[in-house]
């Protein structure tokens, strides 16, 4: 896939999570407008392995914008420059031959980077850890619809369970704050009746667990929001705000 | 640890006490912007000094200025300590942040803005509430407040600030008023999009008629 657009770019170097890091500018020449910006960063690491330098490690999965891996602070913005993408379904043809583009991790005390541009994003899977699930210790899956759920609400909950938890909401909020992840978490559970037994202690226990990995609070500022490939609104916030007050006064 | 300190010291409940201070100074700003639009009434400051006089000996209202003291202490202390954990959240900051694409810039600065409030009501308070409240200079008739307001914003210097501080204020409200509901956790398609239109009124309006009054009696627009 040959093109004929030249970039340069401004790319965050760390060796491991102890390292100083700092950026080196790499030119890439002939990349197609019709390439994924990852692809374009396969276009650099090819080169680089031929060249024998160390190419520059990045977190990817899927690439068709649904398991939540890849995540690239682009220009200013997490996932780049256009919304409701991740950044394999941001495509060179939103940029411009000649372009530079910085390229930075996400940054956040409670997201220490691995290498490059690859951070470890396992706080959130301690958030889930702490009351991100439902207990439901025996007996087979049941027969679906059995236990019928209003159309809204299914809608409802089917929204907040979109979030891929790629940490795009971290990554642009200038408190590192992780409440659009938790209370889109809380909230895909606590509006259907399978998540109503454990509904007292869950946000309590998520949201000890998100100030105990280190993020920040939040200020309503909205930048998640915008930012989010998934559309999380920012009404989960609110909702997260009522479960946890409930929960702290009902909680035994 | 106790389950209410737990609560309050968690990064929800600081964000609850912030909001609950919050609209608890906002419901002062009514009576506060109210009783001083008096002085627009151009009687020479007649029903301003009753409304002040009243303000300054009725015991149900010295009682709650303790309260109102305590709201202000809490928002700002707190205020402080969630601006300064929230900076320490990203310790290695960001080479380019294009802020604007999702976030407006007030919103981003509720902790720069409100230094600035506090700056400003440190000043505010030197200027009325020390000389009303710890001298005998209004009590012994031998000014009223009216008059010592026409005094103070007499200094063009003075005006500059107060404006300065009345536009801090504006912005600070612009985002803190829907702000506040949100962290409470009500937000509904109902009745959300009048909070965000009635904060942004409210917003305005009370700045703009707090920043009037100095700009009014410096120029001589009320005697």
């Amino acid at each position: 896939m040959e093109g004929n657009m030249n970039l340069s770019l401004k790319v965050w170097r760390q060796k491991n999570a102890n390292s100083e890091g700092n950026f080196q500018q790499y030119d890439v020449k002939g990349i197609s407008e019709d390439m994924s910006f990852l692809e374009m960063f396969d276009v650099l690491n090819e080169r680089l392995i031929n060249e024998g330098e160390t190419p520059v490690a990045f977190d990817h999965d899927c690439r068709e914008g649904i398991c939540g891996m890849c995540s690239m602070y682009i220009n200013g913005e997490p996932h780049g420059p256009n919304k409701g993408v991740t950044t394999c379904q941001l495509h060179m043809r939103s940029f411009k031959s000649g372009d530079t583009i910085t390229v930075e991790p996400w940054r956040a005390k409670a997201f220490p980077i691995v290498k490059d541009l690859a951070v470890n994003r396992s706080a959130f899977d301690r958030i889930m850890a702490a009351g991100g699930y439902v207990s439901v210790n025996t007996g087979n899956a049941q027969d679906a619809n059995s236990l019928p759920i209003p159309k809204d609400n299914a809608d409802d909950a089917f929204a907040a369970a979109a979030c891929i938890g790629c940490g795009a909401c971290v990554a642009a909020c200038k408190n590192a704050s992780a409440m659009l992840f938790t209370s889109a978490k809380i909230s895909q559970l606590s509006l259907l009746p399978q998540g109503q037994a454990e509904r007292t202690i869950r946000a309590e226990n998520m949201v000890a667990q998100m100030d105990i990995e280190g993020f920040g609070a939040c200020t309503n500022t909205g930048a998640c929001e915008a930012e989010c490939p998934k559309g999380i609104s920012l009404e989960n916030i609110a909702r997260m705000n009522r479960e946890y007050y409930g929960a702290v006064l009902s909680s035994k | 640890m106790s389950w209410v300190t737990k609560t309050l010291t968690s990064s929800l409940g600081r964000k609850l006490l912030m909001a609950i201070t919050g609209l608890s100074l906002i419901a002062f700003l009514v009576v506060h912007c109210g009783i001083n639009a008096c002085i627009f009434l151009n009687d020479g400051g007649e029903t301003f000094n009753e409304a002040a006089e009243f303000m300054a000996h009725n015991w149900l209202i010295r009682a709650s200025e303790v309260g109102l003291m305590l709201g202000f202490l809490i928002h700002i202390v707190d205020g402080l300590m969630l601006w300064k954990s929230n900076s320490e959240k990203r310790p290695v900051k960001y080479a380019v942040v294009k802020g604007e694409a999702n976030s407006t810039w007030y919103s981003r600065s509720m902790g720069l803005l409100g230094t600035l409030l506090l700056i400003f009501l440190i000043i505010h308070l030197r200027h009325f509430w020390v000389v009303s409240r710890f001298t005998d200079v209004i009590t012994s008739g031998e000014k009223t407040l009216y008059a010592e307001m026409l005094e103070v914003f007499q200094n063009p210097i003075v005006v500059v600030v107060y404006v300065f501080g009345c536009i801090s204020l504006g912005y600070h409200l612009l985002h803190g008023f829907q702000s506040a509901f949100q962290t409470m956790g009500w937000n509904h398609p109902k009745y959300t999009p009048f909070i965000k239109s009635l904060g942004t009124g409210f917003s305005i309006i009370v700045s703009i008629i707090f920043a009037a009054m100095p700009i009014a009696m410096h120029f001589g627009w009320v005697a």
